[in-house]
């Protein structure tokens, strides 16, 4: 009895929920230490970049999916990550790879600030504060020449580790994609204890969280916290990989992205984030390929990609907001328990 | 239920008002530690906001509650969850996409101790923590019956079993008073012994006072130490079931209803 129950929370507790599961996380890790042997320039280009997307979107998915917190503000974030990090890697002379980490901690300690409002504000009201915040920090960028070099922006030498030069695709994969996997294990994590338990609670019933003990307030700035962790590492992650980082680097449209990827991954989804992400990131580039390949017969489709890819994007989120709520991460799921 | 002699919980004078409507209009009573103290009254008499005032959510504009003999009249809910007060909610009030485990596990939150990075490493002492409370909350599963349902999304369960979730939500917290507002409301009849059971158990074997609001007539009379009957925000009789049984305002109060009384 003792031991069954023992086993049960064992299994309750687990990351994975059968062997299975965990075989197929391996092999696919595996898998993705050779993308840098056998991958050419734009595939490891692409792949850096769903990378990047993954922690972005990881961030706003604490905060939107988890918590319920509606925020327009990610790309905000990121670029607070990536102007932070640049900043300092050029002032201080500080290794860029250490610049990362402080960039997430800076941005988590203004995503608090940013936060505030929502200790009154619900749903739409404070998505528009989070519109604000944009806003704010798009002027900043543009602005406070000083810091951000304006509309020019921050040229980034890049990054060396043990005299380890980070200046191509390739090499950036491994800092990109294993800084990806510790924060979708860190975040699995999370939700496995109560801080992650507390996020939901809120986001379901707020009140019934109050009464269970849980200081709704604290909880939502923690929140905002980490959310703005995540995305502040990965705008430093992409100062690192773009090595030029300019005001228009992070438009209101990033945010969407990352708002389009969890809804189309799953909302509330550790999993799901990293398809959305995926998914949306991969878009365009099919897109384009496709484009060009029916180039010959339809010329003027070239023209029109920029457009094609928001219709097909505004298309899919409401696709799968009427018949798929829960996201990829539901088709998933469904998938593997049929196995 | 060993009655001591102590006041665990005390409400004076309680005033509570919404634009117009007065919800409670000078309530005061006090709860002895260990015992199972009813609220009464017809539809619309105050019964939910008097438990409201006393778990934080909401404020009277006049009055002073007491917990332990220390005011808790001006601390936000999740701090009077910390010195020992749990409840249920009339209308259900779980956390619907999490699991029965998981809801109940909720209830261990201020016991537990796990911050945002260990918790994000779960390495070491976090990793044992949650399997301590995890093992805390198997044992209230058990004897709540819930093993079967254990991980069940709650939204997908039928109502007499989201209420029993509910309570063992509550009693995750190991709280020293239990507000339960309706608790069997909705229920058949094999669903009500069961639920008359817990609370029993609650209150004997855990020691938890409990207050709870309450329709039906004759389980009141039958497990509570005091009623408390509230009409129209204003209370209209306090004493042992017998007494209230007996007392004229209260029959006035009941025969004006439709429904009668016992
Ligand atoms: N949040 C609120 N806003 C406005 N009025 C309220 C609010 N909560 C309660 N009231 C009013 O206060 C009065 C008492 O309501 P309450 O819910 O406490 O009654 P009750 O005794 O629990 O009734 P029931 O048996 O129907 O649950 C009612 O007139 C109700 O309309
Ligand atoms: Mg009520």
């Amino acid at each position: 009895m003792r031991e069954r129950i023992a086993l049960m929370i064992k299994a309750d507790m687990g990351l994975f929920h059968s062997k299975k599961s965990l075989a197929a996380t391996v092999s696919f890790l595996v898998c993705l230490m050779f993308v840098p042997v056998y991958g050419s320039s734009y595939v490891l280009d692409v792949v850096n970049r769903i990378g990047i997307a993954v922690i972005a979107a990881l961030g706003l998915n604490i905060l939107t999916g988890f918590t319920g917190l509606i925020s327009l503000g990610n790309a905000a974030f990121m670029a607070i990550g990536a102007y932070s990090a640049s900043w300092l890697a050029m002032r201080t002379g500080i290794n860029f790879i250490f610049c990362i980490p402080v960039a997430g901690i800076i941005t988590a300690a203004l995503g608090m600030v940013v936060g505030i409002p929502s200790l009154r504000l619900r749903g739409l009201y404070l998505a528009m504060a989070t519109l604000a915040a944009h806003f704010i920090v798009e002027f900043l960028a543009v602005h406070w020449e000083s810091v951000t070099g304006g509309v020019a922006g921050l040229t980034i030498s890049s990054p060396t580790v043990a005299g380890f030069a980070l200046d191509s695709d390739r090499t950036v994969y491994y800092l990109i994609i294993p800084t990806a996997i510790l924060s979708v294990l860190f975040v699995s994590n999370i939700f496995r204890t109560r801080v992650g338990r507390a996020f939901i609670a809120i986001r379901d019933q707020e009140m019934s969280a109050a009464v269970m003990g849980i200081d709704v307030f604290k909880y939502k700035l923690i929140s905002f916290a980490l959310s703005s962790f995540f995305a502040g590492v990965a705008g430093a992650l992409m100062a690192c990989q773009t090595r030029i980082i300019t005001p228009e680097n992070f438009p209101i449209s990033i945010a969407i992205d990352s708002l389009a990827m969890i809804i189309i991954g799953g909302l509330c989804s550790v999993i799901g984030t990293i398809f959305g992400a995926v998914f949306l990131t991969a878009l365009p580039e099919f897109l384009r390929l496709a484009t060009t390949a029916l180039a010959g017969s339809f010329p003027e489709l070239i023209g029109k990609l920029a457009s094609l890819k928001e219709l097909v994007f505004g298309l899919l989120v409401i696709l799968f907001l009427i018949f798929e709520p829960h996201g990829i991460s539901a088709i998933w799921q469904r998938t593997k328990n049929r196995f | 239920m060993a009655l001591s002699l102590n006041t665990q919980l005390s409400c004076h004078d309680i005033r509570l008002t919404f634009g117009g409507v007065t919800a409670l209009d000078g309530v005061s009573f006090e709860v002895m530690d260990g015992e199972i103290f009813a609220i009464i009254g017809p539809n619309g008499a105050g019964k939910s906001s008097m438990l409201n005032c006393i778990s934080g959510l909401y404020r009277p504009q006049q009055g002073e509650i007491k917990f332990d003999g220390l005011t808790i009249r001006d601390l936000p809910p999740h701090q009077r969850a910390k010195r020992g007060i749990a409840r249920s909610f009339q209308n259900i009030a779980l956390f619907r996409e999490l699991s029965v485990i998981d809801n109940i596990m909720t209830g261990r939150h201020l016991s537990q101790r796990a911050g945002v990075i260990s918790g994000g490493l779960f390495w070491g002492w976090a990793k044992c923590d949650e399997e301590h409370h995890r093992a805390v909350v198997e044992e209230i599963i058990e004897s709540l019956g819930l093993q079967d349902i254990r991980r069940c999304a709650v939204g997908s369960l039928p109502y007499g079993r989201q209420k029993r979730v509910e309570l063992a939500r509550a009693l995750a917290m190991e709280p020293r008073l239990l507000l339960l507002d309706e608790p069997m409301a909705g229920m058949n009849a094999a669903e009500r012994d069961d639920m008359v059971g817990f609370i029993l158990e609650a209150n004997c074997r855990r020691k938890i006072t409990v207050v709870m609001i309450e329709h039906d007539m004759g389980m009141v009379m039958d497990i509570s130490d005091t009623v408390c009957v509230l009409d129209f925000g204003k209370r209209i009789a306090l004493g042992s079931p017998e007494q209230i049984m007996n007392d004229p305002h209260v029959i006035k109060a009941y025969l004006g209803e439709d429904d009668g009384f016992f």
